[in-house]
């Protein structure tokens, strides 16, 4: 969750003239916005998420418009203040002996203005703690929900996606509207009234002046405008600088013992600087634009200023204005940019949230997995056997390219069934129509005759037990990610389970033993010994279908040789999918799926396979002759 | 934070242009409201409009002047951090491409790339602010006391009241609010990681059943962080109204005392009302250096970790050892005879070597298999012939001379590494290729890829050779991946082939083919291989069999049948009765 835009707190107005042109700040300015498709559509709908708050709410918008209507009051009354001090003073120069100060007159003006600013602060407080409470719940909800409908949706959404898609979603988008209700609602509330309000006020003291203030108006639009336009432009191709020096820096980092191998680090180098160059022309010219703005935003507001003084100046000596209005004015003329610039700025950040929720809400509008049997009425495998079948199975992951046509298998409880067949043939295909992760587009799977979509999906998985070559381990102790096979495991049940899978030995060479704990891309044990671990876990969950993946590639020789006997073991006595890789286990299976470009192309036994003399014997003639005899047959 | 900012030196003197026309900036913003009280005190007062308007026109140059010298400052400054940023990402990356591979693993490559990317990002736009920001404040600052105190030195003494209140109250919200956003952003990556666990373990965590666990997780993280961060926010609800209060009451203050000084005839109206405006200047200057304490130390942890990088001393193996320019020349050979003598190694903090005492001697024309469980030192191993890590003890000899005797860059120009996972760079398919040998013909690329049985599915692609290959090679099968990746190494036509692990994502038939193809392509060169198939290393010339980082057996499949136990339980692993014999 990093911070896309500085946080910049949410500044109440009011406040005596903050002199000239505050310099600095407002580094976003100027940046692209994205924008959403159906702006008023999901305004709509995140408008619905604050519904629960909106008492708080309606507080928050109260106490927004009582600390601002009051520090906009305030500048006027100061202004009395120095209007009396000028009678005074005017008095006394006109040689006037009379002419006194009225002391106790100011005196009253600033008792009065102190209790203003107390009061206007104090709402401002509880304007702002009050949303901190009203952002934080609304965007709790939000992720609670869209982690929710994560644990819903089929996993067909996941494999179509990168992980960083979905995290994005998840955690960046959600955060942006995080920040945007904190921050961006009440400054542009706080922001309109300010700028409704000061106008008012200006337009009490002398429509004359504020007629000179807003020709200044067009100035400073025009002025955003065409330094906004020109930034954005650089701006993007400082973004598709930074995009292609990150990828670079990635590409080469991931495979720095290939360039180090290659003796290639020169042009890599060179390639390098060759973008760091152009990221610097564009990345300066960007900062340049786009720091542009406030300097020239203070400018006109400046040339403002100095018309007021001067004009001011004069009205006030003709006498047909007060000193103290003039300090007032120059006062909300100051207040009156500030606010101005803000709301052009959240205008930005909102259009930006507003393109964040619908990523989000596009995400949960995403149709989840086809719903489960009702309660009563599902089927419970209290006493599973393990009898998987598939009835004419039709499947295929596009509906237009059919992967699996009019399938039947039958596998009786303790049978092995191997798949075989070159990588990336499609054999998680069958792990996921055996788990219904997938829907079959026809036919039937029965496990013990009961049809797979009459029972909960939680069930059915719990029959299951797989040990895949993508070990997937969570952050936590070794014993936690055991006794993840099965909820209320004992200890002597972990360490039994660690011991069959052969991993009990190495995980007490390990300094905390059991509870050494698992950092994040679980680097800190190897491939093979991860691979242990996922066999423990499934040697505790006790499945009555195993689906293994003989994960040569991971775990190697000797390992291999006790996770082979620890997969004996467990195979025991259970129907098993083992999509192998040694040619042992697929000749003494009692059924081998071959399986190629995602279909099952042959199946049948060893013996019979070879029989037929079709790509399951050429595959295994290559491998043992070395594609040199039987070349002819491929 | 600061030590980075050594690479600010070649910019030193535009940093000094910034800073002295920042100073003319915010003086000529200072200088406004003393012109404004010149109006109300000599014009305003004696109705003397000529003079208003005269010195209205020098507000407008004044403006003018401030203007143009504050598009300057920000033209310079944007150059300076901009290329400030250049350099260190320069620097940065040339440092950790001469990084030797332990150097390399000691950060981890994800934390490499994050911190020449996205940390040094962070530090130059920390940069571009504090020029804008931190350097115009404390200017504001003075340059507003200075004014003040010439306008009205006793009235001033308000300011010591003030200020300190409100440097107080900055660092009492601070102080309480720091630890929370520290808090804050733990919370927040623990959150991430439960979010991330949950989608690449999805099919386990579903086949497992336990979702609702999954989500008990994540709400407990939410829950934890959205208490935290309810908590931030309520403090920080404090800042800006506790702000607007002290500024509000010192100006009150100052209308109020300064009223009485006007009364007295110590001072005048006009410049109560300037005094008014520098006040208000100082106090925002003050606000915005606070605002700095919270961005600076976000900056700082990024430039703690890129000074990381750039101050890691290199042990030496890729930038020592250059030989003089003599003993160069006579190590140069196309022979490529690879010998291991009593070689031992272990990683820096490891308590057991990763190999000892290894020895064995592998010439050119022959097949040397290196076998063995997990982690019993096969790929650090062949990592010692490039050098990637050097011996701790015993040497690594190539055609009799040590390794650490040559140059790096000569000593790998006759190596071809074919590496576990099969790295692909962006680019097309032929560059990738000639990414092993940067003068490579078409025809030797073509030669090399047919070798390597990538040439049928190159052709198949749509543009054959020129093909775009897609960062990491996403766009390939791992098998495709793999085969090109054996392609470059074949077209460097070394004399010493290292396959680690090269054939795994291959199915049994191209493994086949391409095996019968190298064969006749490295009857010169000396071929070591990592193996994890007995049936792929069965007929090889030599078999080291490792277990625990020490040889257990060498010799033919047929020798070490009949001596070597370790051996035996590997191939009966893998192997049928009938295959064995």
């Amino acid at each position: 969750m990093n911070e896309s835009r500085g946080k910049t707190p949410g500044r109440g107005p009011g406040g005596p003239g903050m002199g000239p042109g505050m310099g600095g700040g407002m580094g976003g300015m100027g940046m692209p916005v994205q924008k959403a498709k159906n702006f008023k559509g999901t305004l709509r709908r995140l408008m619905g998420y604050l519904r629960p708050q909106r008492t708080k709410l309606i507080a928050v918008l109260i106490t927004a418009i009582l600390s601002t209507a009051f520090a906009i009051y305030s500048p006027k009354v100061l202004g009395e203040a120095t209007t009396k001090l000028f009678a005074g003073m005017m008095g006394k120069i006109q040689g006037d002996p009379n002419a006194t100060f009225d002391l106790p007159g100011i005196w009253q003006i600033v008792l009065f203005l102190a209790a203003l600013y107390l009061i206007s602060s104090l709402f401002s407080y509880i304007q702002q703690f009050l949303m901190a409470g009203v952002a934080q719940k609304t965007v709790y909800g939000l992720r609670n929900e869209v982690n929710d409908k994560l644990g819903k949706l089929p996993l067909k959404y996941f494999d179509g996606r990168t992980h960083g898609e979905i995290l994005s979603r998840a955690v960046n988008d959600v955060d942006n509207i995080s920040n945007t209700l904190q921050q961006s609602l009440t400054q542009l509330i706080t922001s309109l009234i300010t700028i409704i309000g000061v106008i008012v006020m200006m337009l009490t003291i002398s429509p004359w002046l504020t007629l000179i203030l807003l020709l200044t108006l067009p100035l400073s639009m025009i002025v955003i405008r065409g330094a906004a336009s020109r930034s954005q432009k650089y701006f993007k191709t400082q973004q598709a600088e930074l995009g292609q020096l990150n990828g670079h820096v990635e590409e080469m980092y991931s495979g720095h013992k290939i360039v180090k191998a290659y003796g290639q680090e020169e042009n890599s180098v060179a390639k390098f600087d060759g973008i760091n160059e152009r990221l610097y022309e564009s990345g300066w010219k960007a900062q340049f634009v786009s720091g542009n703005i406030m300097p020239l935003m203070s400018m006109v507001s400046n040339v403002g200023y100095v018309f007021i003084s001067v004009v001011g100046g004069i009205m006030v000596a003709k006498g047909s204005i007060t000193i103290g209005n003039i300090q007032a004015f120059i006062q909300y003329a100051r207040q009156f940019s500030m606010p101005l610039v803000q709301t052009a700025n959240i205008a930005n950040v909102i259009q930006s949230t507003i393109a964040s929720a619908e990523r989000v809400f596009e995400l949960l509008d995403e149709a989840e997995e086809i719903p489960e049997a009702s309660a009563d009425r599902a089927v419970i495998l209290a006493l599973p056997r393990g009898d998987v079948a598939m009835h004419g199975v039709n499947f295929g992951y596009k509906e237009d390219a059919m992967l699996i046509e009019n399938m039947d298998i039958d596998v009786r409880s303790g049978q092995t069934v191997a798949i075989v067949g070159p990588t990336g043939a499609g054999k998680t295909t069958l792990v996921n129509l055996l788990m219904r992760f997938y829907e079959v587009n026809g036919g039937s799977i029965t496990i013990d005759g009961a049809d797979i979509t009459r029972m909960k999906r939680g069930h059915l998985r719990s029959l299951f037990g797989m040990v895949l070559q993508d070990t997937w381990l969570f952050n936590g102790t070794i014993r936690d990610n055991i006794a993840y096979g099965r909820i209320g495991a004992t200890e002597g049940e972990i360490v039994e389970a660690a011991r069959a899978a052969h991993a009990d030995h190495f995980i007490r060479t390990l300094p905390e033993g059991y509870d050494t704990v698992l950092n994040e891309e679980a680097s800190n044990l190897s491939q093979g010994q991860k691979q242990l671990l996922t066999i423990a876990r499934a040697i505790l969950a006790d499945p009555a279908i195993l689906i293994l993946d003989e994960a040569t590639s991971s775990v190697d020789t000797r390992t291999e040789v006790h996770i082979q006997k620890a997969m004996h073991e467990l195979m025991k006595g259970r129907t098993s999918f083992v999509i192998a890789h040694r040619l042992s286990t697929i000749r003494d299976a009692d059924l081998i799926l071959v399986m190629n470009h995602g279909s099952i192309i042959e199946k049948g036994t060893h013996a019979e396979l070879l029989s037929q003399g079709g790509f399951y014997a050429d595959l295994y003639y290559s491998q043992f002759t070395g594609g040199s005899a039987k070349a002819s047959v491929g | 934070m600061l030590k980075l900012f050594r690479y600010l030196k070649p910019y030193r003197w535009a940093v000094a242009a910034v800073m002295a026309l920042v100073l003319l900036q915010s003086l000529s913003e200072l200088y406004l409201p003393t012109l404004m009280a010149d109006i109300v005190n000599d014009g305003v007062v004696k109705g003397d409009t000529p003079y208003i308007w005269k010195i209205g026109g020098f507000m407008l140059a004044v403006t003018a002047v401030g203007t143009l010298v504050s598009i300057a400052a920000s033209y310079l400054s944007a150059r300076i951090a901009a290329g400030f940023g250049r350099d260190v990402r320069s620097k940065t990356f040339r440092k950790v491409e001469n990084f030797s591979l332990l150097e390399f693993d000691k950060i981890g490559t994800a934390s490499l790339i994050t911190r020449t990317t996205n940390d040094i990002t962070q530090v130059q736009s920390v940069l571009i602010m504090m020029m804008r920001m931190m350097v115009m404040a404390p200017m504001m600052c003075i340059g507003g006391l200075i004014m003040a105190i010439s306008k009205d030195a006793r009235l001033s003494l308000v300011f010591v009241g003030a200020i300190p209140v409100l440097a107080l109250t900055i660092y009492l919200i601070a102080s309480k609010g720091i630890p929370y956003f520290k808090a804050m952003q733990k919370k927040i990556d623990k959150l991430n990681l439960v979010l991330r666990e949950g989608l690449t373990g999805i099919r386990v965590i579903r086949s497992f059943n336990r979702l609702e666990h999954e989500s008990k997780r994540f709400e407990e993280a939410n829950g934890d962080l959205t208490q935290t961060a309810i908590k931030v926010n309520q403090i920080m609800a404090f800042m800006m109204p506790m702000m607007m209060l002290i500024l509000n009451f010192s100006s009150l203050a100052i209308i109020w005392f300064g009223g009485l000084r006007v009364s007295g005839g110590h001072m005048q109206v006009g410049d109560l009302m300037a005094f008014l405006q520098y006040a208000m200047q100082i106090m925002f200057s003050l606000l915005m250096v606070s605002m700095m304490f919270v961005m600076v130390p976000r900056a700082s942890a990024s430039a703690v970790r890129i000074n990381e990088v750039l101050e890691l001393q290199s042990s030496g193996t890729e930038q020592g050892a250059k030989p003089s320019a003599g003993e160069k020349k006579s190590a140069v050979s196309r022979y490529g005879e690879v010998e291991f003598d009593r070689v031992s190694f272990r990683y820096p903090g490891a308590e057991n070597p990763a190999i000892s005492d290894i020895s064995f001697r592998s010439s050119p024309g022959e097949v040397t298999a290196i076998i063995g469980g997990t982690g019993s030192g096969k790929s650090t191993l062949i990592s010692m012939i490039p050098r990637f890590y050097d011996a701790e003890e015993g040497t690594v000899r190539i055609d009799g001379v040590d390794v650490r005797d040559r140059s790096v860059e000569e000593l790998r120009a006759t190596v071809g590494l074919v590496p576990q996972k099969a790295q692909l760079f962006t680019g097309t398919v032929s560059e990738n290729i000639r990414y092993g040998k940067n003068d490579a013909s078409d025809e030797e690329v073509r030669y090399a890829a047919s070798i390597a049985q990538a040439s049928d599915f190159i052709e198949k692609l749509p543009e054959g050779y020129s093909s775009p290959v897609a960062q990491g090679g996403t766009n390939l099968s791992g098998g495709q991946k793999q085969r090109l990746s054996i392609a470059r190494a074949l077209v460097r036509r070394p004399s010493i082939y290292l396959f680690d692990d090269s054939f795994s994502a291959l199915d049994f038939k191209t493994d086949a083919k391409l095996r019968a193809a190298l064969r006749s392509e490295t009857t010169d060169a000396t071929v070591i291989i990592v193996a994890q198939r007995v049936s792929s290393v069965m007929d090889a010339d030599r078999i080291v069999v490792l277990d625990d980082g020490r040889i257990a057996g060498i010799g033919n499949h047929k020798e070490l049948m009949a001596t070597c136990e370790v051996y035996r339980e590997i191939v009966s692993s893998q192997l049928s009765e009938e295959e064995i014999a």
